[in-house]
């Protein structure tokens, strides 16, 4: 299956199980929203250019936006770990020409360490974007801190069950550079 | 001016980003204040179709529980039928009359048009309902909502065959209501603590409230009639730095498991908000 065709399938999926299976989940408490979506741009492949993961983000975001009637609110937030992404991998990645031989970032390609502190930082990053937004209209300075925290453990522990439960093979392709 | 163009390929990423940020920004908050944005119309009813695939599984799930609201319903009507009220003595029979017709004009405030609701949510702090009836329907935005049990909300967005409906539970939303036993007004607000809950504020310590009052709308409102189910009083909580009392009200409706709602179109709501403005422009 060729990449493109992948991302718009996982893309499609993406929004489909945010909407109609995360947010329809009983209410636990008013800090808890399960997100799951934006993993779809942590997955997005090393070759994209930084304006083209920028777009993509926004595309997704908006896409999301249009389903729940906050127009602009997840779209701004994936904008924004889109644009951060490619400088966090930069940080992270461990082996020489990582980002060549490999297509996505995963356990695989980047290592176990770095590829979990490029999801925490991001899904932070994200969380904390879009509580900022949420607040600016209401809420309090505990509710800020609180959904950040309570969302970004919930939203981990999804990203930890999905990466087990579609374990992506990852091929080592050489001569690539 | 070359060296603008450099600039701008220099930093090419860095502006397309803070280009789409804005434009983003822009959406939300033209949205937050007006409930517009691009492509609305167009993406309401391409999402509604979406959900409404959905809504057509999901509906067999709930029949059960829709149903038994709409027996509920039809219960509490049937009590209210003329035939059931009649005095011993035929002289002091008690006629509810209901042809509303004076002098040959109708009175009629209120039309009802029955919808089904495709899409609900209740998880986050701004909750929206979409229900399959739309502009070539006869709704309207400023319409309101209420379910068999309470009143729901009000229409905010229409597009072709849908509309989006603001939920009770959206902290934007506001309607004026009043206890049954004392007629005391208050406004009605969520906290987005819980959706089983929300808040009515400025209720004066002097007047006795109990657990387990009803809340009802009053006319005041022009989004719903008088004597419509708001909830039930949960909790008293009285403010100690001010005269007024804060009430947890319970929701009659359960917001997880509506099927079914009546959009309210007000026949004279436009009469007089053009009114109200005329006077608040003469004040000025």
């Amino acid at each position: 299956m060729s990449e493109l065709l992948k991302n718009t399938i996982r893309f499609i999926l993406f929004i489909l199980v945010q909407v109609f299976i995360l947010s329809k989940m009983p209410h636990l408490h008013r800090f808890i929203t399960p997100y799951l979506y934006f993993l779809y741009i942590l997955w997005l492949p090393f070759s994209l250019s930084r304006a083209g993961l920028t777009f993509v983000g926004f595309f997704f975001g908006l896409c999301l936006d249009y389903f729940t009637k906050t127009p602009g609110l997840h779209a701004a937030a994936c904008t924004l770990i889109a644009y951060v992404r490619p400088f966090v991998i930069g940080l992270l990645i461990s082996q020489e020409g990582a980002d060549k031989n490999y297509i996505a970032p995963s356990f695989v390609s980047m290592g176990w360490a770095p590829y979990a502190t490029y999801v925490v930082v991001l899904t932070l990053l994200h969380h904390t974007y879009l509580v900022l937004l949420e607040w600016m209209n209401f809420g309090s300075f505990i509710y800020f801190v609180g959904k950040i925290i309570a969302s970004t453990a919930v939203s981990l522990l999804l990203i930890l069950l999905t990466e087990l439960l579609f374990f992506r093979k990852q091929k080592f392709r050489t001569n690539t550079i | 001016m070359r060296n603008v163009f450099v600039f701008i390929r220099r930093h090419f990423n860095f502006l397309f980003f803070l280009v789409l940020q804005i434009i983003a920004l822009s959406f939300l908050f033209r949205f937050n204040k007006f409930h517009e944005a691009a492509f609305l119309n167009v993406s309401t009813e391409v999402t509604g179709r979406i959900n409404e695939r959905y809504n057509n599984i999901e509906y067999y799930f709930q029949l059960k529980k829709t149903n038994e609201s709409l027996v509920q319903e039809n219960l509490r009507l049937r009590q209210l039928l003329k035939e059931n009220y009649e005095g011993p003595d035929s002289a002091r029979r008690l006629i509810y009359d209901t042809i509303k017709v004076d002098s040959g004009r109708t009175i009629l405030k209120y039309k009802i048009l029955e919808a089904k609701v495709v899409s609900n949510s209740t998880s986050g702090p701004a909750n929206y309902l979409t229900i399959h009836r739309g502009f070539d329907q006869g709704v309207r935005p400023n319409m309101g909502v209420t379910g068999p049990q309470g009143i729901v909300g009000s229409v905010i967005n229409v597009s072709k065959n849908f509309a989006t409906v603001q939920s009770m539970l959206h902290y934007q939303f506001g309607v004026v209501a009043k206890l049954k036993n004392s007629n005391e007004t208050g406004n009605i607000n969520w906290d987005g603590q819980s959706p089983q809950y929300v808040i009515m504020k400025r209720i004066s310590k002097s007047v006795k409230v109990e657990k387990g009052d009803t809340v009802l709308t009053t006319q005041i409102s022009s989004l719903f009639p008088a004597n419509l189910m708001v909830g039930t009083v949960a909790e008293i909580i009285p403010d100690n730095s001010s005269s007024f009392y804060t009430l947890r009200v319970k929701t009659a409706t359960n917001f997880s498991t509506i099927e079914y709602v009546y959009v309210l179109d007000n026949l004279q709501y436009d009469e007089q908000k053009k009114l109200e403005d005329s006077t608040r422009k003469k004040i000025q």
